[in-house]
Parts: structure tokens; sequence; C-alpha cells
């Protein structure tokens, strides 16, 4: 791959995924007007389209406004951390033959390293607004991160020993056949759970729970630091949405019709749906239910599928 | 002998005869005088004595009398602070009056003996100026601390135009936001413990959570709730003062208000009261027809409720597809009253017109509509996992509590108390009508949905009665103090015309005398205690509001949880702020 060609990828997978990231804005609300009975944006452009643009412009001319009682320096980096955090993730993801930004042989240590950092983003903002709710809503995002990291690393850790590598090329080649998510089910669900937790969407939504802690961590931010928080929201369902594809759906693979990158982005779409589709329908647990579910159901049970997988994986070696 | 004078003969033995007296009353509730000294013997004998049990403060308010023309033998007095016990054991109420002299009068508090008495004594204080010696807390609670003067008492000016123009100075504004700020010590809090500081978090007045303007102040240990301060009067509007000037028949409108969710059930709650004092029976069919509105209003009044309650605990949805069988029933209620929320419809003696034509279609298309809804919702909402999780075991009372702190409604019967003022003190013909009382056992988050759920179901069943049994028959009584006044002879005969026109454009005189409805509202017991000195606008307009005790019960039952909990605990007890600031 010539130098060029590189720029080109890295260039192309930026465009579009900062496009993906405003189009949800549209996408997310046609959709959970459609499921609750309603119209949603449908006035500004073919079928409200345009609203990404409006929402787009609000959010750029809005006042940046910094509370005179706020930790300024960290105030303005963390809404940089989470954008930058998950935009840096998406490096390893194999969009299709070819198409990758970087093919690190730690690829799938790398994704959980980032996404690790995204945290910071959350607490370094809950506390540096000197905002109550900001801080409780910080407390609870760290907790929960702290929870869901380890699971979300064990539940791969099956994914790893099949394939034998953390290089996320390898693991799509692995799947060339049966995809991970029927050898791997516990695996499968247990990272979309910790997914949906890392990205706090409802019903994880528990730093934010708008219905107690106003807006939780980022209740003091305003204009593009907001904004900030909001693309890293939707890049973050993106990511995992990406994650989840690669890892247990095949990535790129399908029947021959359709270009692997049509497939790749189709069935990334049904895991945004199914995102959104979670939000729609489930309420919101308590704080210290969703951290207990977490250590008391789904560690067990992730520990549980690791020895399996790796049992079965030296048996199948030994034989 | 009547039961009010056993109950006169055996205080009268026990506290002596001196100062006691007894009042008739038109609404037969026993009424009695007594002097300021005896109330705390009296009330604690009361509630205490196994004979009588009046275990409930119902209400507590008080009246200005020094501009009273009518006293009709009782004892003379500048205030008057009223009680009403109820007591569940008989099925009855009683009323204490305590006559008191001078411009600012003080009388022994009763938070002794109620829990609840707590917000009832700093309500009069805060409107009359009447001090309770004793109180542990004696601060205004409707109006701002820097208040000057008692709104209800008679010289305090009714309109703002009375009041001189408002300006709002930076010193003004200053003052104001300082006497907004939360001072931990006032309220005997501690700031910290032995190993932990205390986080004071301010909840609302604009919260999400808080459905209106409340502001409860938290004392939280990490999220734990040490404890709470609710601090309401942000939606006081002073529906009581109103009924000062307003008349008898121009009074209604302001009734819808103060459930805003209730719609004409207010009005019924209202015109009871104004009807026991006109001496008015209505005909059937006005009772058939106040009934079903009545219960439409209560379903939409739960509908709102559990789309908001789903919503406070997360669920997004609900609360649209509940909206949309809401705007059902308002397509009901336009067609028959005109209006939505606040249709006014309800007059003294009937209602304002008959039912229109087809009104029997609309009202089938819904009974035959909502039991499927319904029981979607059932699904959705209260077999979800998540919901039940958040729910259960969350926001827990007994039935002693429940009537300790005055709570009624689907708060009481969810401690497994079937008690229905519907069924055990019918009114407006509920008697006619065949439904069931759900109760739940356990008295927290989950059986206080379940209770209101299953409510809604009994409320189609009497609609659907009204539905199929309505009388033939005139929607008004054929009175002479209804409104609007009769006009059948007014071309015929020159006394009639004149009535006509003295009571359309001044409104009826009600006979001097009191009378206090009771209905189940929406939300828990509503009642209108109403004092007529026999003029064309009340003397004193008291609103018992059930969200009110319910709202002052926060505190005791969400200690100890989290943040989330007392979400679902404010979404469960099911207020609105109209209702209790009035």
């Amino acid at each position: 791959m010539t130098v060029m060609q590189h720029i080109w990828i890295v260039l192309g997978v930026l465009f579009v995924l900062l496009n993906i990231a405003a189009g949800l804005i549209w996408v997310e609300r046609r959709l959970l007007a459609l499921w609750q009975d309603r119209l949603g944006p449908n006035r500004a452009g073919p079928l409200g389209i345009f609203i990404v643009l409006a929402d787009t412009l609000k959010l750029f001319f809005k006042e940046d406004w910094i509370p005179p009682f706020a930790d300024k320096w960290v105030f303005i980096t963390a809404p940089a951390i989470v954008a930058g955090s998950v935009l840096l993730s998406f490096v390893i993801i194999p969009f299709a033959p070819g198409i990758v930004v970087a093919d690190l042989n730690v690829g799938l240590l790398f994704f959980l390293a980032m996404s690790s950092l995204g945290v910071y983003s959350i607490v370094l903002g809950g506390w540096a607004s000197n905002n109550k709710y900001a801080l409780l809503g910080a407390m609870r995002g760290a907790s929960q991160m702290i929870a869901y990291e380890v699971f979300m690393g064990l539940s791969l850790m099956g994914v790893v020993m099949i394939t034998g590598s953390f290089n996320m090329g390898d693991i799509v080649d692995a799947q060339k056949n049966v995809w991970f998510c029927f050898t791997q089910p516990l695996g499968f669900i247990i990272f979309f759970i910790a997914g949906v937790a890392e990205t706090h969407r409802l019903p994880f939504d528990i730093p934010e729970a708008e219905s107690e802690l106003i807006a939780g961590f980022h209740a003091e931010y305003s204009g593009m630091k907001f904004g900030m928080f909001f693309i890293g929201e939707y890049l973050g369902i993106t990511l995992i949405s990406a994650m989840t594809v690669t890892l247990f759906f095949g990535g790129w693979h399908g029947p021959a019709f359709l270009p692997p990158l049509a497939w790749f982005a189709l069935k990334t779409i049904l895991f945004l749906g199914l995102f959104i589709l979670l939000r729609a329908s489930l309420p919101r647990p308590r704080y210290d239910q969703l951290i207990e579910y977490g250590w008391k159901v789904l560690l067990p049970v992730v520990l549980a599928n690791l020895m399996i997988t790796g049992a079965i994986a030296l048996w199948l070696k030994s034989t | 002998m009547r039961p009010a004078d056993t109950i006169l003969q055996q205080l009268q033995q026990t506290f002596g005869a001196a100062g006691f007296h007894q009042q008739n009353t038109v609404d037969g509730i026993a009424t009695f005088w007594l002097p300021a000294e005896q109330v705390i013997p009296v009330i604690s004998h009361l509630k205490t004595s196994t004979g009588l049990a009046y275990r409930m403060l119902y209400d507590l308010t008080a009246l200005d009398e020094r501009n009273r023309q009518i006293h009709n033998g009782v004892p003379r007095s500048s205030f008057t602070v009223v009680y009403h016990l109820f007591s569940y054991e008989r099925n009855d109420f009683i009323r204490l009056k305590v006559p008191l002299d001078g411009d600012y009068p003080s009388l022994p508090s009763i938070t002794g003996i109620f829990r609840n008495a707590n917000w009832y004594e700093r309500e009069v204080y805060d409107m009359f100026g009447i001090r309770f010696n004793g109180h542990p807390h004696l601060q205004r609670l409707l109006m701002p601390l820097t208040w000057s003067g008692h709104p209800l008492r008679k010289e305090h000016p009714a309109r703002a135009t009375e009041m001189g123009p408002f300006r709002l100075t930076d010193e003004k504004q200053d003052r104001e936001q300082e006497a907004l700020r939360f001072k931990p010590e006032e309220w005997g809090m501690q700031r910290k413990s032995d190993d932990a500081d205390f986080m004071f978090l301010n909840i609302g007045p604009q919260h999400p959570g808080t459905h209106g303007v409340l502001r409860i102040i938290l004392q939280l240990d990490g999220e734990d709730i040490v404890d709470a301060v609710p601090e309401i009067g942000f939606h006081h509007r002073g529906a009581e003062k109103m009924g000062e000037r307003q008349s008898w028949h121009t009074y209604i409108p302001y009734t819808d208000r103060v459930d805003y969710l209730g719609g004409v059930m207010n009005n019924l709650a209202y015109l009871l009261a104004v009807e026991k004092l006109a001496g008015i029976e209505v005909p059937d069919r006005v009772k058939v027809i106040r009934v079903m509105l009545c219960e439409f209003f209560r379903i939409a009044s739960h509908l709102v409720w559990f789309g908001t309650f789903a919503q406070d605990v997360g669920q997004l949805s609900p609360v649209f597809y509940m909206f949309t069988d809401r705007e059902k029933i308002f397509d009901v209620i336009e067609a028959v009253c005109g209006g939505r929320m606040h249709p006014n419809w309800f007059r003294i003696g009937g209602v304002a017109q008959d039912l229109p034509n087809g009104w029997d279609v609309l009202v089938r298309n819904f009974v035959e509509h909502f039991p499927k809804q319904l029981k979607e919702y059932n699904n959705m909402v209260m077999r979800n996992s998540i919901f039940r999780a958040r729910t259960r075991g969350i926001g827990i009372y007994t039935l002693d509590e429940a009537i300790e702190w005055g709570v009624t409604g689907a708060g009481l019967r969810a401690c497994g108390f079937d008690w229905d003022f519907r069924k055990k003190r019918p009114y407006s013909g509920y008697e006619m009508f065949e439904f069931d009382i759900p109760t739940a056992i356990h008295g927290d988050c989950y059986d206080r949905s379940y209770v209101r759920v299953e409510e809604m179901r009994q409320s189609l069943r009497i609609i659907e009665q009204c539905l199929n049994n309505m009388p033939e028959g005139s929607y008004k009584a054929d009175h002479p103090l209804t409104t609007p006044p009769l006009k059948k002879y007014t071309m015929q005969d020159i006394e009639t015309l004149i009535t006509h026109f003295l009571n359309v454009s001044w409104g009826p005189v009600m006979p001097p005398g009191e009378a206090m409805s009771c209905i189940e509202a929406t939300k828990g017991a509503n009642s209108y205690y109403l004092t007529s000195d026999g003029n064309t606008s009340s003397y004193r307009t008291r609103i018992r509001t059930p969200s009110f005790p319910h709202m002052q019960m926060v505190p005791y039952i969400s200690k100890g949880y989290t943040v989330s909990d007392l979400l679902s605990i404010l979404g469960s007890v099911d207020f609105v702020l109209a209702d209790i600031d009035r």
C-alpha cells in the first residue's frame, strides 16, 4: 500500500465516521419516533434529514460557556478525550479486505486500551465541572466502567483463544466458515451488554440518568464541548456495533452478491438499530443493581465461558 | 341520642363542661367548639380512646372571623382553628373548632399527636399568622420566606392591583436568593458524621424528575439519602383566597386547576359542598353523568402517572402510548364538555349541558378499545423485570404509618386496606355502581402502581355501567340556587325576572353555614370545606388535597434509599404540584 492510499483510507474512514455520528442524530430520532407512535423530525428536507445540519449548526453556534467555578483546562480536555479515544479505536477495524487504518497485531488489546481511556472523559468532565450532579454522574460512570471493562475484556478472550491471535484481520479470517456468534454465544451476549454499558446508553445510561441526575457528568457542558460528548456517544455506539460485527458476525464476510464493505455496513447498521431499540424499550436499573449484576452474574458466566472454551480448544488441539 | 351528642357528653365528662359547645352544620359532621388549652388532651383522647379512634388528622386549617356578619349562636372569636379528624373504624369525621382572640393569637401544637400536623400548622401560620406553641419548625410553608403579611387574613390584599407595582431591584433579588439558600443547621441536620461529610443536593425546582416546581433538598452520604426536606409553594396561586372574591359560580373554573389532571373531578368536590350548603338534591341523570366524566378523568390522570412513572425509571416509550390513549379520552371529554383538561363543566345543581347526540358511541368505542391497551401496558411496564427491581421493596410504609401521615387513595390501599370513599361514604350516586376496591399488601412503590392500574379497570367498569344505564331526566336540578339560574318563567313574572337577573349578575346567595365534601379524587381524598356568611361568595374556601400529606411523607419514606429510589418514590406517590400548593 502506498502512502497516498493510506492517507486516503485514513481520511475516508474519518469522513464516514463523523458523518455517521451526525447522521445517527436523525436515525435515532426517526427510529425512536417510529417505535413511539410519533413522527419525529420530518420537516427540514426529505424525511427531515436536514435536522442533522440544523443540529450541527446549532451546536457550533451555541455559546461555548465555561463555568467560572470549573477547573478550566481539565474541563476543556475531557470532551476531547472521549472523541479522541473512540476515533482512535476505529484504526484497528478491518472494514473490508485491505481497508484498515492500522493492521496491528495487538489490535484487540489496542481497542480495549482505548475504550478504557474513554472513562477518563467522564471522570474528568464530571470532576472539573464542580457540580454536584456532574460529580455523582462521574462517580457512577467510573464504577460502571471499571466493572464492565473487566467482562468486556474477558468476553473477548474466547474469540482470541479460538483464533490464536489478537489481530483483527486474523479474527475475521477465522470466521470464514462459522461466525463466532455461534461458537461463542455467551461471549457475544456479554460483550454486547458490556458494550452498552461502555457507551452508557439506555438502559445503562446511569452516569447521565436524565430523570435523576439531569444530564449527569456533562450537565455543565454547552456548545461544541457538549457536541464532543454527543459525537463521542454516537461514535461509541458505532464502534461497539462495528466491533460486534467484526468479532462475532464475520466482519465483512457474506454471500458474494454484495461487496464486503456493504456486508460490513449492513451488519453494523443492524446493530445500531438494536442500540436504538434498546433505548426505546428498556427502563434503567439502579446503579448498584447494575454493578451487582455485573460482578455477581456476568463475571462468573464469562469466566465459565472462558474455561469451557479453553478446555475445548485444548481438547481439539490434543486430538 | 345522636352519636355526636354521645361524643360531646363523653368529652364533657372527661374534660369538664367549660368551653365545650356543639354546632349544627348542614353536612352532618359532628362539630364541637373547645377552648385552646384543651386542644391537646381532647385530640389525644379522640385519637387513642378505643371507642372513638379518630386516628387520622384529615385536615387542619383556620378562619379569619373578624369580618363575620352572621354568628348563629356559635362562640365569637377573631380567628378559629379547625381540626378535621377521621376515624376509619367508625367511618366518621369529627370537626373541632378552637376560638382564638387577638390579632396574632397562638395555641398549642398537636405535632406531638399527629405527625402530619407539622405542615398543616406551618400552613396555618403562613396564611394567618397564628402561632403554634411547641411546633418543631414553625416557618412559612407556601409563601416565600421574605413575604410580609399572611395572605388569608382578611386585611391582606387579594389582587396584585391592590399591592402596588412589583419591582425587582438588585438588592431584592439578592435578598430573595439568599432566603432560598439551604442552611442544614436550621433543620437540625449535621454537615458531617463521624466518618463522612454529607453532601446537600438540591433537586429542583427545575428538575426532570420532580414533575413540576418542587424543590427537595437531600442530605446525602454518597448516594444514600440521610434526610430530605421538600420545599413547596412554588406553584401556590392562592386558590383559597380567590374563593373569597369569586362568586359561588365563578369559582368553578378555579377548582379545575387545583389537581390539574383531575379535571371535572375537582368541580365535583367543590359542588358537593356547595350543594350541601344550598340544600340541592341533584337528579339521577346528573349524578350518573358526573360519575362517568369523573371516572374518565381518573383513567386520564392514572395514564399520565403511569407513563411518567415509567419514564422516571428510564423507560422512554410507554408515556407516548399512554398519552395517545389519554388523547382518546380527551376526544370524549371534548365532545361532551367542549374543553379538555379543564372543562369547567359541572354547575351548581347539575352540569352545563345535556350529553350531546352520539355520546354513547364515543364512550362505547373507548370502553371497547381500552382494555387491550391496558393489558399491553401491564405487560410492558408492570411485568418488566427491571421495572420490578426498581420499585419492589422501595418506599415502604405500613398501614399505621399511612394513617398517621394522612395518606389516602391508592397509597392507602397499597397497604392492604380496602378503603375507598366511593364505596365507604358514597357520594354522587356511587352506591348505585358495582366495582371492586383493588388492594395490595406491601405498601411499596410497585404495589401502589399495581393498585392504580387495577383502578383503571374498575373505572372502566363504572363507565360501562354509566353507558348502559344512563337515566333519563333533566341535567339540572329544579332549585332557585342552581347556576345558571332557572329561566323558565322569567318572561311571565317580574319577580322571577329580577331573581334571574340578580343570580346571573351577582351570583346566587348561599345560606349561611358550613359544609365539607369528601370525594375519592384521582390521588386520594379531596375535600372542599366551605363557610358561607350568607353572601354571593364564600367566606372561606378550604381545599384539602391528597397530594399535600403525601408529599409531607416523602422524606420519611425515602430515608435510607438512594437518589435513584427517590425518583421511584416520587413517581409512585403520584402528586400534582398544583394539588399540593393550591
